[in-house]
């Protein structure tokens, strides 16, 4: 250890930089296996450098992450896939570091992040999805153990997950918020059901899950009984930091393939449609610019209330541009590349045919909330307009109607 | 291309809470509504504080001719406070416009006319129709043994003006004193009564050649005050919204307040989303006017085709949202709408712009 780190000062971009080339030499990119190579750089504190000392970080600020990461991709380093295992590393892990004990911590960080083992998420129920808090899957204490009874859905990644975070109601009797408790559900019990949830799109990226008598031992709840709401608050709060913080170049969302094809099929080309390109690519751009000043005044340290919007006008123009694809594409437009059933391991929103970003993309304005949600979010917190009435808060769960 | 900086500076802050400052001071709404039915629909006052207290009519003009050798990012503060109070002075026209045209020239005339424009003693207007965009056609008068003969229409803050930067059919862009003998500036009755439009009679008024090549600098100013004027049309829009907000929450029928219904909310949150994307839309386009980069041209476009609206609905909206009181001549809400409503044709409308834009970024037309 360095003596920087030894004295407990806090690493600066030099101090990174020196420790990443010593983990490129002591574990050469050439001759290590990418599994060994992501270990050694976890336990260098090199994986997300604002974790704490021992957990895969070093306690440093998290925009010198870039630093590490730039040295790494610059030597060819192998990274650990971070598009396949993003539900554990943008939810289930920041959650276990926030509310988790010493024992989970060093159990479930290290495989979670080098990708050995995949996260899901058991959120979203069938009765319960804009009203998370109404959740209805019961876990009932037993001895060291909970037993857990319902059905979860919209669950990405479950069929290859190891673990799912989980949240279930401990408490009937108490109003919804109050008689959660958030749990890590091991997905190979025998009681948990994955089925795939084959969407419009003709593929299936989500799965639904059924959990019959799954016994979680107690050593495996996150945080307090009754206090998964708030536990819980964090993994969304960090699903939404994770939407829109990426800096990308003109013409580079679903923008692009509609403008490419306008360019490469003028016997496509009509007035109307040519006007609603032109102001749907105006309108592309000022949320690409939106998004970058957004970047820009997180890293200047003054974050702003914009991100609230990001995903509504993404959402909104995704539908938007697809729909218009689809119409430039005239008789083409009438086809599909292909209904089979699939489940894809990867989802790429601008991917595939025309047909399928436009039906995929009305999924932007349901998962991760709802357009209409967010809109009561941007009014009631940006602008401080007064609140829904609410008649559910301080009901009993048991007694709410449903 | 670098990026451009999308944010606000802290001299740029500290700018707009001393124009901020000064505008509420002498800017109040009712002061506004009166001047609009006065026979001196600018504020020769407000002019004087921002001009001769603050500098700000030389921010564009270099230091060597007496301005303030700043940038299109601070003038674009400016502008935006201005728009936030619907403030009836020539800043646009006279500071940005006509001293961009100026800025294009190049002759000892012209450098002259700067230092003046500068001070803020005198006034400077081009004489193109306000509704002309970068690129686009634009009407021009007769020359002829140094004077000039014709007559345009649709010329803003014409009434204020010293100093008219007119375009000939000989190419040229020559300066006619407003006071001059031939000349006449007749007011035209204005949607917009805080920047009216003129029509300007030249009758063998004596003129002074700028440039034999009008073609660019008309072109330079137009695109400056297409891109500036963006951020006014921030400054209306979030005025607009801001205003509005307030009311509602204030505001109760049916046992409460009109703004906790979701209707409403819903309505104003769509219309905050347009306000954040103007503001980055607006700084993009200051951030390129000022560096000179060579997105500039998209940039304008770009802002302008999507500010344009945004300011529209933001004035619709209040209107709407306030009820019978958003009606009233008393209410201030009608000078935004108006204004609105003149800037979405000002310098280009949002189609002029989209059009431009077709081939900037190779969208072909059909």
């Amino acid at each position: 250890m360095s003596a920087a780190a030894s004295k407990g000062a806090t690493p600066d971009a030099a101090e990174l930089r020196s420790r990443t080339q010593e983990l490129l030499a002591a574990h050469p990119v050439a001759g290590t296996d990418r599994v060994d190579f992501l270990k050694a750089r976890f336990d260098a504190g090199l994986a997300w450098v604002h974790y704490p000392v021992g957990l895969g970080g070093l306690g440093a600020p998290r925009s010198l992450q870039a630093v590490v990461d730039a040295e790494l991709e610059a030597a060819g380093a192998p990274d650990n896939d971070p598009r396949r295992i993003g539900i554990g590393l943008g939810m289930a892990a920041p959650t276990i570091l926030g509310f988790g004990t010493e024992e989970q911590k060093s159990r479930f960080l290290r495989p979670l992040w080098v990708g050995e083992e995949v996260w899901c998420q058991l959120f979203s129920e069938p009765g319960a999805g804009s009203d998370l808090a109404a959740l209805g899957t019961r876990a009932v204490r037993d001895g060291d153990d909970w037993v857990v009874n319902g059905q979860k859905v919209w669950t990405s990644s479950a069929h290859l997950a190891r673990w799912a975070i989980l949240i279930a109601r401990t408490d009937p009797d108490a109003p919804k918020h109050r008689g959660i408790t958030y749990f890590i559900c091991d997905m190979t019990d025998p009681g948990v059901e994955v089925r795939p949830l084959r969407q419009i799109t003709g593929e299936a990226e989500f799965n639904e899950v059924f959990l019959t008598d799954v016994r979680i031992p107690d050593a495996h709840r996150l945080g307090e009984v009754g206090d998964g709401w708030r536990v819980a608050q964090t993994t969304l709060m960090n699903e939404r930091v994770s939407i829109g913080g990426m800096r990308i170049p003109r013409e580079g969302g679903m923008i692009g393939p509609v403008s490419k094809t306008w360019r490469e099929r003028p016997d496509l080309r009509t007035h109307d449609l040519h006007q609603r390109l032109l102001t749907l690519w105006v309108e592309a751009e000022v949320a690409r610019l939106t998004g970058e000043r957004l970047r820009q005044q997180l890293v200047a340290g003054q974050p702003g209330p914009e991100g609230s919007g990001m995903k509504l006008a993404f959402a909104r123009l995704n539908q938007e541009i697809s729909g218009l694809e689809v119409e430039l594409l005239g008789e083409e437009g009438l086809l599909y590349e292909d209904w089979t059933m699939r489940r894809p391991e990867l989802v790429d929103f601008t991917g595939r045919d025309a047909g399928y970003r436009y039906l995929r993309s009305k999924g932007n304005s349901i998962e991760g909330g709802t357009s209409e949600v967010l809109l009561n979010i941007v009014a009631e917190r940006v602008l401080g307009l007064p609140s829904e009435p609410r008649t559910d808060k301080d009901v009993a769960w048991k007694d709410l109607a449903r | 291309m670098s990026a451009p900086d999308l944010l606000y500076s802290e001299e740029e802050e500290a700018l707009r809470a001393a124009v901020r400052d000064l505008l509420t001071d002498l800017c109040d709404a009712p002061g506004v509504i009166a001047r609009t039915e006065s026979d001196r629909p600018h504020d020769p006052e407000l002019w004087k504080a921002l001009s001769d207290g603050m500098g700000l009519a030389g921010l564009l003009v270099p230091e060597a001719l007496g301005g303030q050798g700043a940038t299109h990012r601070e003038v674009a503060v400016v502008v935006e406070e201005l728009g936030r109070a619907v403030a009836p002075v020539p800043y646009l026209t006279s500071a940005v416009v006509a001293t961009e045209a100026l800025l294009a020239c190049g002759s000892d005339e012209a450098a002259e006319l700067l230092t003046a424009l500068a001070s803020g003693r005198t006034i400077g207007a081009l004489a193109v129709a306000l509704s002309a965009g970068p690129g686009a056609p634009y009407k021009s008068v007769r020359h002829e043994n140094g004077t000039l003969r014709g007559e345009l229409t649709g010329i803003a803050d014409a009434v204020a003006a010293d100093v008219l930067l007119v375009p000939a059919e000989d190419g040229g862009l020559y300066a006619v004193d407003a006071g001059a003998d031939g000349v006449t500036v007749t007011p035209q009755v204005s949607l917009d009564l805080t920047r009216p439009v003129a029509k300007v009679t030249f009758d063998g008024a004596p003129a002074r050649l700028l440039t034999p090549d009008a073609t660019p600098a008309v072109r330079r100013a137009l695109r400056a005050g297409a891109g500036l004027l963006v951020s006014e049309q921030l400054g209306l829009a979030d005025w607009c919204l801001t205003e509005t907000v307030r009311y509602l929450k204030e505001r109760k029928q049916f046992n409460r307040p009109v703004g906790g219904f979701q209707a409403l909310k819903h309505r104003l949150a769509a219309l905050w989303q347009e306000v954040v994307g103007t503001r980055a839309a607006a700084r993009n386009a200051a951030d390129a006017l000022a560096t000179g980069s060579t997105d500039a041209d998209v940039a304008v476009a770009v802002a302008q085709a999507y500010a344009a609206p945004v300011a529209v609905h933001a004035a619709e909206e209040a209107v709407q949202l306030h009820g019978g009181i958003g009606m009233t001549w008393e209410h201030p809400a009608h000078l935004y709408l108006k204004r609105a409503k003149a800037d979405s044709i000002a310098y280009g409308t949002a189609g002029a712009h989209r059009e431009a834009l077709a081939g900037l970024v190779d969208l072909q037309a059909p």
